[in-house]
């Protein structure tokens, strides 16, 4: 579409610092028209710095930014969309109690500077839009309505009603299927012949690099690889976001006598899963896989109480758990860490020893009255034992980082002795070295004798920590596989998705 | 100098400053023992409301119930003392009906957790219904009318002093410490700031969320009958419409006090350095003869100044 043969966005030397913290370290990036860059990093590493920076959130300490070869003296927000850049973030940002067409075509109607909506005009906008991706949506349909991929599609859509010429994509692929991350790339490959540009962010890149020229990735702030995405594959990426390799060791086998501990026994919940049975024994690492929406978070929580199944039972060695309560599951010993640990699992604003600590103010107790003392040491105690990296524990747990976040929910469980532990997501948004380190308290747990389930998307984790793996299916479990070697990555894959 | 930079370290500095200049614009009048008994009675009956009004806001939620808990407890009691006193001190009776008082606090209280706890009720909305609710109790007992007629010994709360102290300051300063107490060093404290910092996060560490809150409101009732006990004793008379302007006041002590009016978040010792700051200032603009219509103006510019000072504060450290 450009005439001009300067790249779409050049940074030079771009550096910026948070007070003592450098985020960016003098990185030089180049994106052209019609081209696919993949920028890898880890959690931390400057990805989303970057991001801010393009868009003119942020402004750099040190070196240029250029548009279409013109260097920007100051980046606004107005100035990066005229120059035609547009971010997707993760979660989309669309109005959820809108249809189609008003989430595809407002902003750009917006922009036009008139001040009534002109709907036939705005609809014309949005089906252009949609037929020009080749996609075919209902313009009328509220988006909340829609699966997350048409959401994303819906995203696509505003940002180029919006004449976007470079497309910033935060952890596109996080919620698809592998068929519906085979569609993305296709229309990725329709959007780069018609001259957009793509820039892929994310910590798991490896499903994009087909549809990429180009790779850089980010460590601590600076630029540590870069290349033809022809030269990196999914070994190679972890390499230079981590600096290191990181393998998957195999859980401990499994003693054939283990003693049953957990059975749940034909557990249902109207519309959203079916006729779940399964036991769970002692020092067993269970698996659940499923995609978003198959009903596995649903039905850990309804393990936990948090949901009230309408059928079946669930027993803790051989006597029945209250269904729908959670203080007296997790009485009787079960133990939840949710997915979603910014607003489920932490206490951003209190401290890293209350958070570690707030289920167990009953026990440290008399009267009433807390024994701090004990209290505090308790918590202290279980932050060196999972080595939490923790200046201060009485710092606010937001400074943490988010594989010491995770810790310190697992932490707060693991005070408590519980018997079986369902850990929903356990490394959703933390870094690789921090992962390696929680499956391995995952083992550990293991080895002491609890029963651990862990529910999953990201599926060599599943198959490097879990001795069985439940596959479930639009509520309902429809296969069962051994993990550790004993089924190839592929293989569960296909079974998922399929 | 960390202090400076919390809210209470900055409500210190305001105490003082309010209380100086006051002092300067005043030489004569404000500081002397008349004005300083006077305020010293005056000021308690509103900080106990605004005890009761950051304690539920620690939660989140908030009370707006607390006036007509207050004047509810206090129509019962009076009602009680006036129909069965004699002709002697009534002592007896005052410390029966008093009691009756806390007991219908704490139920108003209990009625308002079971709302918001158990229903899941919005707390602003639930306890502006009860508060209604709770008002026209009031005057569904009185007919409208003041209860009049109090034995010699209801008298007592409000206006003696113990050691030369006013005996409300005492009750007060008890109180204070009491709920700070409450709040930093027993289960339920922590429990209550922990759900008001994420009543999500505390459902899902199997925290009992619904009796945190059943607790919290039941408090916020009982030290309402407190307050309106104190109040029908220094007015020597109890009424179902006393102190309506207490409730906007008690909030804005409360926010005024550093408390997180989205909960987690907050100090009684704020809560005190607030009341007293409001106290002086209203003092002083008295002796200066300014109207009440302005005065409230005044608390409501004194309100925004120090939240934009706060949320500014907090802006820059984060």
């Amino acid at each position: 579409m450009s005439t001009s043969t300067a790249p779409l966005v050049t940074l030079q030397g771009v550096t910026k610092r948070y007070a003592a913290i450098t985020a960016l370290d003098q990185v030089d990036l180049t994106i052209r028209a019609g081209e696919a860059v993949c920028l890898a990093g880890e959690n931390g590493s400057g990805k989303s710095t970057l991001i801010k920076v393009l868009v003119g959130v942020e402004q750099p300490s040190e070196g240029r930014v250029l548009f279409d070869g013109v260097a920007q003296a100051r980046i606004t927000p107005t100035a990066a969309t005229q120059a035609g850049v547009q971010v997707i973030f993760q979660d989309f940002s669309l109005f959820p109690n809108l249809s189609v067409w008003e989430n595809i075509a407002m902003t750009a109607e917006r922009a036009t500077g008139t001040r009534l909506v002109h709907r036939a005009r705005a609809r014309a906008r949005a089906r252009e839009v949609l037929d020009r991706v080749g996609v075919a949506l209902d313009l009328n349909a509220r988006v909340e309505t829609l699966p997350v991929a048409h959401k994303q599609l819906v995203a696509i859509c505003r940002a180029l009603a919006s004449d976007a010429r470079l497309i910033i994509m935060d952890e596109p692929t996080t919620a698809l299927t592998e068929r519906e991350v085979a569609r993305l790339l296709d229309l990725i490959r329709r959007l780069k012949a018609d001259g957009v540009a793509v820039l892929f962010v994310s910590h798991k890149l490896a499903e994009v690099l087909e549809v990429c020229e180009h790779v850089v990735v980010l460590r601590n702030g600076a630029k540590v690889a870069e290349g033809d995405a022809s030269e990196f594959d999914a070994a190679s990426l972890t390499r230079a976001m981590t600096g290191r390799d990181v393998a998957e060791t195999p859980p401990a086998p499994l003693d054939a006598a283990a003693a049953p501990l957990l059975s749940v026994d034909h557990l249902g919940k109207n519309g959203v899963f079916n006729d779940v049975s399964f036991t769970l024994h002692v020092g067993e690492v269970l698996g659940v896989a499923g995609l978003l929406g198959s009903g596995r978070t649903s039905l850990a929580k309804a393990l936990f109480g948090l949901a009230k199944p309408d059928q079946g039972r669930v027993m803790l060695d051989g006597v029945d758990v209250p269904l729908g309560d959670p203080i007296a599951a997790s009485g009787r010993g079960i133990g939840y860490v949710p997915e979603d640990r910014l607003t489920e699992g932490l206490f951003l604003e209190q401290s890293i020893a209350r958070n570690i600590a707030v289920g167990r103010f009953d026990d440290h107790a008399s009267g009433g009255i807390l024994n701090l003392r004990a209290l505090w040491a308790e918590a202290a105690d279980w932050l060196g034992r999972l080595s939490v990296k923790a200046p201060d524990p009485q710092a606010p747990v937001r400074s943490l980082s988010g594989g010491n976040q995770q810790r310190v929910v697992l932490a707060r469980w693991m005070a408590r002795q519980p018997r079986v532990l369902i850990l929903n997501g356990p490394s959703v948004g933390v870094d690789v070295g921090s992962k390696a380190e929680i499956h391995g308290i995952i083992a550990d747990l293991a080895a002491r004798g609890l029963g651990v389930i862990v529910i999953s998307d990201d599926l060599p984790e599943l198959l490097g920590t879990c001795h069985r793996i439940l596959v479930m299916k639009a509520g309902v479990i429809t296969d069962e596989v051994e993990g550790g070697a004993g089924v190839s990555e592929e293989d569960l894959s296909h079974r998922l998705a399929s | 100098m960390s202090w400076l930079k919390t809210p209470e370290g900055r409500l210190a500095v305001i105490a003082v400053a309010v209380f100086v200049l006051m002092a300067a614009l005043n030489p004569d009048r404000f500081l002397s023992p008349q004005n300083l008994t006077s305020m010293a009675f005056q000021f308690p009956e509103f900080a106990i409301l605004a005890l009761a009004v950051a304690v539920a806001m620690l939660t989140g939620g908030i009370d707006l119930s607390v006036v007509g808990t207050a004047n509810l407890a206090a129509v019962i009691a009076a009602t009680i003392m006036a129909t069965f006193a004699g002709d002697g001190a009534g002592i007896g009776i005052v410390v029966a009906a008093s009691a009756v008082a806390l007991v219908v606090g704490l139920v108003a209280g209990l009625f308002n957790g079971v709302l918001v706890a158990t229903f899941g009720l919005p707390p602003i909305l639930a306890t502006l219904g009860t508060g209604l609710i709770y008002t026209g109790f009031a005057l569904v007992i009185t007919g409208g009318p003041a209860v009049l007629g109090l034995p010699p010994a209801a008298a007592w709360i409000g206006n003696s002093t113990i050691l030369g102290i006013p005996t409300p300051l005492i009750v007060f300063a008890l109180l204070a410490a009491g709920i700070g107490w409450l709040m930093m060093r027993t289960a339920f404290g922590l429990k209550t700031r922990m759900f008001g910092a994420n009543p999500l996060a505390a459902r899902y560490a199997a925290m009992d969320t619904g009796r945190v809150l059943l607790k919290v409101y039941a408090l916020c009732g009982t030290l309402s009958a407190i307050a309106g006990l104190i109040v029908m004793s220094r007015a020597n008379s109890a009424k179902a419409d006393y102190g309506s302007s207490y409730l906007l006041l008690a909030v804005l002590i409360a926010v005024l006090g550093g408390v997180n009016p989205y909960g987690g978040y907050g100090r009684i010792i704020g809560v005190v350095l607030a009341v007293l700051s409001m106290q002086f200032l209203s003092s002083g603009l008295n002796l200066m003869g300014v109207t009440n219509f302005a005065r409230e103006m005044i608390w409501g510019a004194l309100l925004i100044a120090v939240m934009l000072i706060n949320t500014l504060a907090s802006r820059r450290t984060s």
